[in-house]
Formats: C-alpha cells, sequence, structure tokens
C-alpha cells in the first residue's frame, strides 16, 4: 500500500499538509484553464491520498512518525505526530475529497458557478488545514490549525456573495470564532496552567482528575469550545453555512469541518482527559446528557423542514452529538463507536448531500415537498439517496449499523439505559425524516407538469456528478461487509476498543 | 570609540537633523534626508538592543558629566526594546508618508512635516533613554509639541480644533508630570533615577512621595490615554493626517506606558506603588473598562479612522492590564504588546490612508466594494485586523496568549475570561469593515479613479503585515526582549544601584 516506502516516514506528515497548499498554489496559475485546472486539483487529491494510504501503512507497522516546525512560545511548539485515531479521520478525509472534487467538477459547471478557481483553492486550504488537525501532536497546534480552516472555509460559505450568503457566513463566523476565543482558547490555556503540558498523551495528561472542579471545568469549555460539533445552543452555524455550493455542504459540513470538530473532541477525551478518567469528572454526565438533548431536538427540528439541504443540516447536527456521546460515555466500547461514526456518517451523509446537489442541478428543486415522484425521473441518485439514508439510520446491510452497535453496546455497559432509549428513538425518527423522501420519490406517479418524456437522467445531471454519487453509495455497503481494517485500526488507538 | 555613542545618537540625529531639514526647502529632499536619519537611528537602535541583550545595561554620561551631577543615558534591554519599535516604525512611516501627505498636508508645509516628524522622533528617543527624570520631562514635551504640529497639519480644519484640544490635555499631563517631578526633588534632592530609586527605598511611606506618584501617574494616564482620560486620542487621530496617525499609534502613547513602567517599576518599585499604594487595583478596574467600554464604542463609529483611535485606546488597556498583574509575567506581556500592537495597529492606519488617498474619505461608505478595486490594501487590513483580533499565527495572537497565562497564573480567572471576551468585540469592529469591503457593490461602480494605492505606500504596509505574521510565528526575538526586559525591571531598585 504504501508507495512513499522510500521517503523518511516522518517526512509523509509533512508532504500531506503540503501537497495540498502546492495544489492549490498550482490551481491559481492553472485558474484561466479549466481542464488543466480540474487536473490539477484532481491530481493533487490523489496524490494526498496516496500519502495518507503511506502513513497509515506505518501506522500499522508501528513505526512512529513526528515532526517539529517551530517552536512557537516558551516550551510549546506547532509540531505533528501520528497516531491512529488521526489517521483514520486523514483516510476518510483525503478518499472524500478526491470523490467531491470529482463531483464538485460536475456541479460547478453544471451550475455555472463564478469564481470556480477561489472556490477549488480554498477547497485545497480547507483540506491542507484539516490534515494539520490530524496529525497536530498538541493541544496548541489543533487550536491554530482549527481556527485556520474557521476562515480558509468562510470564503466556500459565502461563495454566492448575495445578502444570503453574507448572513451565513456572518452566523457561520461569528459563532465559531467565538466559541473557539471565548470558550476553547481559555480551555487550553487553562490546561496550559494546571497540567504544564499540552502534548497528546495517552492516557490523559492530569494527574488526579476527580478532585479538581477546575477540571470539570475545563470538560464544559472544551466541549463548547469546539463550536465545529454543533452542541446545541451553538449549532446555528450549521444550518446557516448551508447557502454554500453543495459540494463545499457535502465535504466541508458532512465530512471536513464538522468531523474537525467531533474528532477533535474525541482526541481531547482520550489524550488530553482519558476515556477511564472521563467517568470521574463531574461535568461529564452534564455534557452528556446535554449531547443526548441535542441528538433528539435536532431530529426534530429535521423532520419539520422542507427544504432538503436544511434537513440534512439538522440530521448532521443531531449525528455529531452521537459522536460526543460516545465520547463522553467513558466506555472504550462507545468511544470506538463514535470513532466509527465519524467514518460511516461521512460517507452516508456525503451522499445524501451529492444527491441533494445532484437534483438541484438537474431539476432546479430545492424542496422535498417538490420531489414527490421523481424517483421516475432519475432512479440512480433516488437509489443512492436510499442507501444513504438507510446507513444514517443504521439498517443492515449499511455501514452505520456498526457504528449505532458499538455505542448502543457502550451505552448498555455503562448502564445509562437515557442515552440507550435516546439512540433508538433517534434512529425512528430518522426513518420518519429520511425514508420518506425516496419512498415518496419512487412510489408515488410523477405530478404532470414535470419534465417531459424525453427528459433523462443522465442527460441533465453531469457524468462526474454520478460517478461520484455511486462510489460514495457502494462504500456504504461496501464498509458493512469489510469493516475490519477499519476497526483494527480503531483498536491501535490507547484505550478504544471493539472488544468487552 | 564611536561605538560608544550610541546610545545618545537616536536623540541626537534627528535633533540636528530637524532644523537641517527645514533648511531643504524641496519636498523630495527633505523627505529623503527624514527617511534616512530614521533609518539610521534605527539601525543603531538594533545594534542597542541587541547589545543590551547581550550585556546588559549602557551607561552614558552626556558631556562627560559624571551622573548623578550630569545627565545620564541609561539603555537597558526594556527601552532599547521599544526604542527599536519608535525608530523602525518611524522609518517605514516616512516611506509611505512621501505619498501620503501629498493629499492630506498643503504642499508648502511639507518640510514642515518632516522636521516635526524628526523633532517628535528625537523627543520619544530621548523619553526612552534618559536616566533623568527631569530630562524625560523636557523630551516628553519636545515630543509632544512636535506632535501637536504634526496633528495640525492637516488640511482638513477640524484638524485645527483636534490639535487644540489635544495641546490642552498633553499640556496638563506634562505639567501634572513635572509638579510630580518636583515633588520627588523636593523630598530626595535628586533627579537621576537611580539616585531616586536608592533615596525612595529608604521612605517606608511618605506624603511628599505619595503625592508626587499621584501627580505622575496621573499626568501619564493622560498622555497614555488611559480610559476615562483618553478622550483627546480618538478626535486627534481621526483627524491628523494618516501617516501622523500611524505613527503616533504605534508609538506615542507607547512611550507614555514605557514612562509609566519606568516610575512604577525603577524608581518607586514595585513593591512601594502596589502595595502601600495600592495602584494595582484601581489600574486593572481601568483597564478593564478601557478595553470593554472602548471596543465598543469603537464598534459603532462610521469612520474607520476613528474606529481604530477607540481601537488603541482599547488595546493600551490590555498593556495597563499586564503591568496591573504585578508579575514579570504580566509585565512582559504588556511590553510585548507594545511591539506587536506598533505593528498590527501601524499596517492598519496605513491601509487606511491609503484608501483615503484615493477614495479621500475615511467613511465607511468609501469602503464598500473595495475588497475588488484596491485588493492588496484590503488584504493588508485583513491580516492586521486578524492580528488585533488574535487570530493564531499573528503576532496578536502571542500577545494575548501570555496575557492570559499571566492572569491564569494568578488564579485570576476571571480576568482571562475577560481578556477573551474583550478580544471578541474586535472581530465586530474589523468584521463590519471587511463586511462591506467584500460583500457590498461600490457606490459608483463608473469611478475609474479608484484603484490599488500606489507602491511606495503598500511596501511600508505590507513589511508591517509580514512582520505581524512573522512575529506570530517566530517569537524568540520579540519574547526574548520583553522577557527579558521585564525581569530587569523586577529585580529592586537596590540591585539596579549595585550595576553601576
Amino acid at each position: 500500500m504504501n508507495i512513499w516506502s522510500a521517503l523518511e516516514p516522518s517526512q509523509l506528515i509533512n508532504l500531506s499538509i503540503i501537497v495540498p497548499v502546492i495544489g492549490a498554489a498550482l490551481l491559481v496559475f492553472a485558474g484561466k484553464r479549466p481542464n488543466l485546472r480540474e487536473t490539477v486539483s484532481i491530481a493533487t487529491a490523489v496524490i494526498l491520498f496516496t500519502l495518507v494510504l503511506g502513513i497509515a501503512d506505518n501506522t500499522f507497522n508501528q513505526v512512529p512518525m513526528a515532526t517539529t516546525w517551530v517552536v512557537l512560545l516558551s516550551g510549546l511548539n506547532i509540531a505533528f505526530s501520528v497516531e491512529p485515531l488521526g489517521v483514520l479521520f486523514a483516510l476518510v478525509a483525503s478518499f472524500l475529497w478526491i470523490i467531491t472534487t470529482i463531483y464538485a467538477i460536475g456541479y460547478m459547471r453544471g451550475h455555472h458557478e463564478q469564481n470556480q478557481t477561489r472556490f477549488f483553492c480554498c477547497f485545497a486550504l480547507a483540506i491542507s488545514t484539516v490534515m494539520a488537525i490530524c496529525f497536530s501532536a498538541n493541544l496548541l497546534t489543533l487550536f491554530i490549525f482549527y481556527e485556520l480552516l474557521t476562515l480558509s472555509t468562510y470564503p466556500l460559505v459565502t461563495h454566492a456573495g448575495n445578502e444570503e450568503a453574507k448572513r451565513g457566513g456572518r452566523v457561520y463566523l461569528g459563532i465559531l470564532l467565538t466559541t473557539s476565543i471565548a470558550f476553547l482558547l481559555f480551555a487550553v490555556l487553562g490546561t496550559w496552567v494546571s497540567a504544564q503540558t499540552l502534548e497528546f498523551t495517552p492516557g490523559g495528561v492530569f494527574n488526579d482528575v476527580s478532585s479538581s472542579g477546575l477540571i470539570a471545568v475545563l470538560l464544559v469549555l472544551f466541549c463548547y469550545g469546539i463550536g465545529k460539533a454543533a452542541l446545541m445552543p451553538f449549532h446555528r452555524w450549521l444550518p446557516a453555512a448551508m447557502v454554500a455550493p453543495t459540494p463545499v455542504s457535502a465535504l466541508l459540513h458532512a465530512v471536513a469541518v464538522v468531523k474537525a470538530g467531533v474528532f477533535s473532541i474525541l482526541k481531547i477525551a482520550i489524550y488530553i482527559f482519558g476515556i477511564d478518567n472521563l467517568s470521574e469528572i463531574a461535568t461529564t454526565d452534564l455534557m452528556l446528557y446535554i449531547g443526548a438533548a441535542t441528538v433528539l431536538l435536532s431530529s426534530f427540528v429535521a423532520t419539520t423542514k422542507d427544504n432538503l439541504k436544511a434537513r440534512l443540516a439538522y440530521s448532521t447536527v443531531s449525528q455529531l452529538s452521537y459522536i460526543v456521546v460516545g465520547a463522553l460515555l467513558a466506555s472504550s466500547i462507545a468511544a470506538a463507536g463514535a470513532t466509527l461514526h465519524i467514518v460511516t456518517h461521512a460517507f452516508g451523509k456525503i451522499t445524501l448531500f451529492f444527491c441533494a446537489g445532484a437534483i438541484m442541478v438537474a431539476t432546479h428543486k430545492k424542496n422535498i415537498s417538490e420531489m414527490v415522484g421523481l424517483g421516475h425521473k432519475m432512479p440512480l441518485t433516488m437509489i443512492a439517496f436510499a442507501i444513504g439514508a438507510l446507513s444514517i439510520i443504521g439498517l443492515p446491510p449499511m455501514a452505520g449499523t456498526w457504528s449505532k452497535w458499538y455505542l448502543l453496546v457502550g451505552a448498555l455497559e455503562q448502564d445509562k439505559l437515557i442515552i440507550v432509549a435516546v439512540l433508538t428513538l433517534s434512529s425512528l425518527l430518522n426513518v420518519a425524516y429520511l425514508l420518506p423522501i425516496p419512498i415518496k420519490a419512487f412510489f408515488t406517479p410523477a405530478e404532470p407538469n414535470q419534465q417531459p418524456e424525453s427528459w433523462t437522467e443522465t442527460q441533465h445531471t453531469p457524468l462526474p456528478s454520478l460517478i461520484a454519487i455511486a462510489v460514495t453509495a457502494s462504500a456504504c455497503l461496501l464498509l458493512f461487509f469489510f469493516p475490519q481494517p477499519i476497526i483494527d485500526l480503531i483498536n491501535l488507538i490507547p484505550g478504544v476498543s471493539t472488544e468487552f | 570609540m564611536f561605538a560608544q555613542h550610541f546610545p545618545v545618537l537616536p536623540i541626537v540625529l534627528p535633533l540636528i537633523g530637524a532644523p537641517v531639514c527645514m533648511l531643504l526647502a524641496r519636498s523630495q529632499l527633505a523627505w529623503l534626508f527624514a527617511t534616512l536619519i530614521s533609518g539610521f537611528s534605527f539601525f543603531i537602535s538594533i545594534v542597542l538592543l541587541l547589545t543590551t541583550l547581550d550585556q546588559g545595561v549602557l551607561s552614558y554620561a552626556l558631556g562627560g558629566w559624571e551622573p548623578p551631577w550630569g545627565i545620564e543615558m541609561r539603555v537597558d534591554v526594556a527601552n532599547a526594546l521599544v526604542l527599536s519599535v519608535v525608530t523602525g516604525l518611524s522609518t517605514l512611516v516616512l516611506v509611505y508618508a512621501k505619498q501620503s501627505i501629498d493629499k492630506e498636508i498643503d504642499r508648502n508645509q511639507h518640510t514642515l512635516f518632516y522636521t516635526a516628524h524628526l523633532l517628535c522622533l528625537a523627543g520619544l528617543s530621548g523619553i526612552l533613554s534618559t536616566g533623568d527624570a527631569f530630562n524625560l520631562f523636557v523630551f516628553l514635551e519636545i515630543s509632544s509639541l512636535a506632535t501637536y504640529t504634526l496633528v495640525s497639519l492637516a488640511s482638513d480644519r477640524r484638524a485645527l480644533t483636534a490639535a487644540f484640544r489635544y495641546l490642552v490635555m498633553g499640556t496638563i499631563g506634562a505639567t501634572f508630570i513635572l509638579i510630580g517631578v518636583g515633588m520627588m526633588y523636593m523630598k530626595t534632592g535628586t533627579l537621576n533615577m537611580l539616585d531616586l530609586a536608592a533615596r525612595i527605598a529608604e521612605y517606608d511611606s511618605n506624603r511628599t512621595l505619595n503625592t508626587g506618584l499621584a501627580f505622575i501617574l496621573i499626568g501619564v494616564s493622560i498622555k497614555l490615554a488611559l480610559f476615562p482620560l483618553h478622550m483627546w486620542l480618538p478626535p486627534a487621530y481621526t483627524h491628523a493626517p494618516s501617516a501622523v496617525s500611524a505613527f503616533l499609534a504605534g508609538t506615542a502613547t507607547k512611550v507614555a506606558v514605557y514612562v509609566m513602567v519606568r516610575f512604577i517599576f525603577t524608581i518607586y518599585g514595585a513593591e512601594y506603588v502596589f502595595h502601600e499604594m495600592g495602584m494595582d487595583v484601581i489600574l486593572l478596574v481601568l483597564a478593564i473598562v478601557a478595553i470593554f467600554n472602548c471596543s465598543f464604542v469603537a464598534t459603532v463609529q462610521s469612520n474607520v479612522k476613528t474606529m481604530l483611535a477607540y481601537s488603541s485606546v482599547a488595546q493600551i488597556g490590555y498593556m495597563i492590564l499586564g503591568i496591573s498583574l504585578v508579575t514579570s509575567a504580566g509585565l512582559m506581556a504588556g511590553l510585548l504588546h507594545i511591539f506587536n500592537h506598533a505593528l498590527m495597529k501601524g499596517a492598519l492606519f496605513m491601509a487606511v490612508g491609503a484608501v483615503l488617498f484615493r477614495t479621500g474619505s475615511a467613511d465607511i461608505k468609501a469602503y464598500y466594494g473595495l475588497g475588488k478595486r484596491m485588493p492588496l490594501t484590503m488584504a493588508a487590513f485583513t491580516i492586521a485586523g486578524l492580528s488585533i483580533i488574535g487570530v493564531p499565527l499573528t503576532a496578536g495572537f502571542v500577545s494575548k496568549w501570555y496575557l492570559v497565562t499571566a492572569a491564569l497564573e494568578q488564579q485570576h480567572w476571571l480576568i482571562a475570561f475577560l481578556i477573551l471576551t474583550g478580544s471578541l468585540l474586535a472581530i465586530v469592529y474589523i468584521g463590519r469593515v471587511l463586511e462591506v469591503a467584500y460583500f457590498k457593490e461600490p457606490a459608483d461602480p463608473t469611478d475609474t479613479t479608484i484603484k490599488e494605492a500606489p507602491v511606495l505606500m503598500l511596501i511600508p504596509m505590507w513589511i508591517l503585515v509580514l512582520a505581524n505574521i512573522y512575529f506570530g510565528i517566530d517569537t524568540s526575538l520579540s519574547v526574548s526582549a520583553a522577557d527579558a526586559a521585564s525581569k530587569w525591571l523586577f529585580q529592586p531598585a537596590a540591585d539596579l544601584g549595585a550595576v553601576r
């Protein structure tokens, strides 16, 4: 798997962060020629994925990889080191970048979007910061690139440049910057002053967590400071950001940005607090129930939304809190479920977003009520939508089954029956707000005023977009039957295990 | 042989240069001459900074009269650091001024501008280098009188009232300082700072000395625009020529902060000021009110220059806050912010000046659609603005980090939280400008006269912008200098005497 074995292993980290930046620079020069520009985009994405594969290969072989960039402040570095959780997230993000790039080429051209070069450029920069977040060796590095991710995605959110985009962008930047500066930076500084280190350490950095009220406060600050995890009441930015072009929504708001949030929470739970210590912290239960409330409430909100992207956005808010709940259950198996949910939800949700975008490009429909009978016209898209929906719900034979399974087992193991009830109820709500869409699309006859007879799906949906949808939908299926490599990787994370 | 005179050169060069500038009747010639003088002073300051970092203090007896009878120039790390900031910024502003003042100052007054600028520089350098309390007052008056002239030079008639207001307030401040110095002299019979320190240390508490200190602190607070004595500053900075605002915002008030540090730490001693007189609480409260009040006022200003002026008052609050923590770490954070703030405010005022140069207005309406028309200027504004907010990898973040850590080390959790939330207001006032620049359409799209600023304005602006990023990543120089300076200031005054 490792075509980069000739390189020094630690160099792979540097390359995986720098390659997208170089790609972005090349994109600027290739801006005048769309075909060349798109080739550069895809080539960069593929190179990045092979790099991450190389890193994953080294991780399985227990090759340590670490690098320090600069000494930023006394005793604090911008430093990177590889650990399995980060590798997993990097694999997902870099793989889906390839697919999204392919999809975006079709979408952006089909939708005649302006400023496509700026779009692909910011896209590449955002991925670079995601890689840096994946491999960050300490909280300071994580914080820095967390902020850069917010800034580099802001031009993507406001891409349309109209009043609505501006408003969405204001909410996006407002909430994410506010929470990160007021809470996250505060928590990082608090950790630094009380633990004298910010290094991610297996088992956590605090000596004694049970007696300290300070650490209890820090946990709350971390959970809310990472606004990208969209824990209520700081979730408003996510629906607001849906004004972005669909590929942005798909990659950044179903995969990169929101997952960077829950990834950070998982990483902090595992490497700053330590999964085993979490149960001793006074505020863990409080945050756990806030997470559970977010799961339910946003599912309810999702059922009321007629705009497809808005419904998916609230669905994302809900699913993210699954991961927060999994991290805070203080059980190794629930943490494994949460980690796995990063992967399975990514594939499921990106499929749904891709479908929403394909429908918009082909028929200019945004609302669910207009999609009745659309299955007859766009069968491929709607089948993919059904697959994605089933995976989000967590029904076999879709990948989502496994993550929800481990989460439930973890909740049962901790005797948190309320959480079990919440997870079950939420799955039912998922059924209620997702499944009617493909069902009505297929089993209701098309309305007469819809597209004419001669209208076909392949003619009006860009081919690259259809290919992308097919890949992610089949991945949802494949990951159900072959989850083993991912589970092996998860079991390498210290303190996290799919075994009892 | 020549090098031994270095401590006095940053004063003597501009002081002699100023009348020469007056004689060079041509604007171009005066510009070149003033820039060279300032640049050479900068070079010497850097040499001084490196020497003091290496060897400690440099003492220079003016005219060969040995201290404490003669006037002593005394350069240590603290003033060498501020001296480098002042001379460096002066040089960049002079380069920038050549074209900037074309629009803002009457043609036949250009030589007067350069003369006054050099006099101001001489005064500021004098305040920084002198080791004599009365001499400090003299230099303070030289710089202040030159500053009033600089402000009133603007062709906008409102500058005259602003300058007059500044003159009245500044003179009250200077008089207070003189009264205070007089009282100290009355009690101790000396004006040399080290002698003063040694003799004041003999008193536990003395009414004359207390009154003297009160006069001095209030006088200096007017000069440094500490809330609520700041009302002269916003009109002065608003109506002054942009080059003057850029220079003053980064230097004049910062030198006054230095004066306060000198009087508190070197002459009276932290013990006396903070424990005997309880000044720390007063300063702390005023600093926090300054941060919040003035940041808030900044968010509602329609004139961007006024907005930046209020932001400056708020930033001074951060410096005073650092001082009021009464720890070496807090003082270090305050000194570091003097350095970093000069970088960001200088760049911001230069960007605003460039806009003024092209559009003839500093009103926020002039910024509509400027993102496309003046991309480099607005990019500079954006990056410097991010630095004010305190986004990672900018100089502003480094200041904020050390300030919050200093507060947390003293267990001042509330203060730390207030510092962070205070910076959220900066997001609002910087964000307002960026939003109209990048999202609004220009008021008159056909107007082709509005284009990118001239190169000679862009170069110094971007040097400062890049310095913001450089000192946000490689902090070794700025932090070690500020650290050494604060340690130096914090040792008891008696030890300082032993050095001589």
